[in-house]
């Protein structure tokens, strides 16, 4: 009765724990990874699908399952709706990258990365740019890591000054 | 005809491969098959003990490989089944006395006097546990429906099947009662978790601790629900196909949590 009264107040039974412990501790064993970087894994999947599509991260599931002799990972992950137009400029950032990667290191050798990087430098520590580092910057912390990328390369082309600021 | 080579182990200690060996062996034997129980356990044996013929040890597995005593010389008789021999290990000597191709060299002798020959692995996956499947051609794994002992077994799961042994499970001391709370892993989640046939399922019985203080095989005793048990694993690796006891199903709350989790 006392079981039955604490399975009722939401305790509940230790197996399915354990089943959920030891597919996650076997598929580390299998992978050679610590359980750590599986969640690691897991939670930087679900983000990267959340810049795309709006997604209901408190029903995510994330499950590895044992097959014969691999492992497969299986995404239950629920589409709440399409992100607004705002976030989406990263989406056509991502084919360029390996049309635009090259180019960089193209421009690296060419007009030596290193150099160009001590050049933005500089600019930051004068001043007088200060004042124009402002704007990109407020778009800068909101778009994360691409936009970076593309202030380089304005930086490159036009400014130095924004990129050093970053 | 050569017999069949089946080592029996579990990675984890102490989750009872010993008395399965033993038990087996005595079913089997019961069944009419010779068999032959090798303890590869050199430094700690405990078949003989278990089986109730540790006085009447002459000759020991290390010694048989040392070339100080033929092999027929080594092995001990069970009084009770005829056709149920015992090979101990040494108790005196560590596992490094004997190597994988001496090991392998008596278990293919062996095969030659039997239709069995069942090898009891010591716990872990060094020197020992290599030496115990080497001369093995089927494995049987022995596990409790705990998490440590799941996660070895898995562990050597890997290693038999990288060695292309086909690999069958027993899931032993289960609670019922338990599963039927939820608070054990039933036979389904271990067997889903491990993706291994099941060969047999043997429940939590306070018996195997009596008959094993004794030195007497719970499959012997014809009143125990265990002989029952032991029997029909017997006969399923005979290739009778005999459907499982369901020992405790999950109940409603076992149901319940396992869907909501």
């Amino acid at each position: 009765m006392l079981q039955f009264i604490q399975r009722f107040f939401g305790k509940p039974p230790s197996s399915a724990t354990a089943k959920e412990r030891l597919r996650l501790v076997l598929l580390s064993d299998h992978l050679s990874l610590a359980p750590d970087v599986v969640e690691a894994l897991k939670h930087d999947l679900i983000e990267v699908i959340s810049r795309y599509v709006d997604v209901d991260v408190p029903n995510c599931d994330v499950t590895f399952e044992q097959r014969e002799k691999e492992v497969a990972m299986l995404a239950n992950i629920p589409i709440l709706g399409m992100h607004p137009r705002p976030v989406p400029p990263p989406p056509p950032a991502p084919p360029p990258p390996p049309s635009r990667g090259p180019d960089l290191p193209l421009l690296d050798p060419t007009k030596t990365g290193a150099s160009v990087a001590v050049a933005e430098r500089p600019p930051a520590v004068e001043p007088p740019p200060a004042p124009k580092p402002a704007k990109p910057k407020a778009s800068g912390p909101a778009n994360g890591h691409r936009p970076t990328r593309r202030k380089r390369r304005k930086g490159m082309s036009t400014n130095t000054a924004a990129p050093a600021t970053s | 005809m050569s017999a069949r080579r089946i080592v029996l182990t579990s990675g984890k200690g102490g989750v009872g491969k010993t008395t399965t060996t033993a038990n087996l062996g005595a079913a089997l034997a019961l069944r009419g098959k010779r068999v032959v129980l090798v303890d590869a356990d050199i430094g700690l044996r405990n078949l003989d003990l278990v089986l109730g013929v540790e006085k009447r040890i002459v000759f020991d597995l290390v010694e048989v490989v040392e070339g100080r005593c033929q092999l027929r010389q080594a092995l001990i008789k069970d009084k009770r089944l005829e056709n149920l021999s015992i090979l101990p290990a040494a108790q005196t000597r560590d596992k490094t006395a004997v190597s994988e191709l001496q090991m392998s060299d008596v278990v293919a002798q062996l095969g030659e006097l039997c239709d069995y020959v069942l090898i009891d692995c010591p716990a872990g996956i060094e020197h020992g546990f290599r030496n115990a499947i080497a001369g093995a051609n089927e494995a049987i794994i022995v596990t409790t429906p705990e998490v440590s002992s799941i996660r070895d077994a898995d562990r050597v799961i890997g290693k038999l099947r990288d060695r292309g042994l086909p690999v069958r499970l027993i899931v032993n001391r289960l609670r019922p009662e338990m599963v039927r709370s939820g608070d054990m892993l039933s036979v389904d989640d271990v067997t889903d978790i491990l993706s291994a046939e099941l060969l047999g399922i043997v429940p939590d019985d306070e018996e195997v601790i009596d008959t094993t203080n004794r030195g007497e095989p719970v499959a012997l005793q014809s009143e125990s629900r265990l002989a029952v048990i032991y029997d029909k694993i017997a006969r399923r690796l005979e290739g009778d196909v005999i459907a499982f006891t369901q020992f405790g199903t999950p109940g409603f709350f076992g149901r319940l949590f396992r869907k909501a989790g």
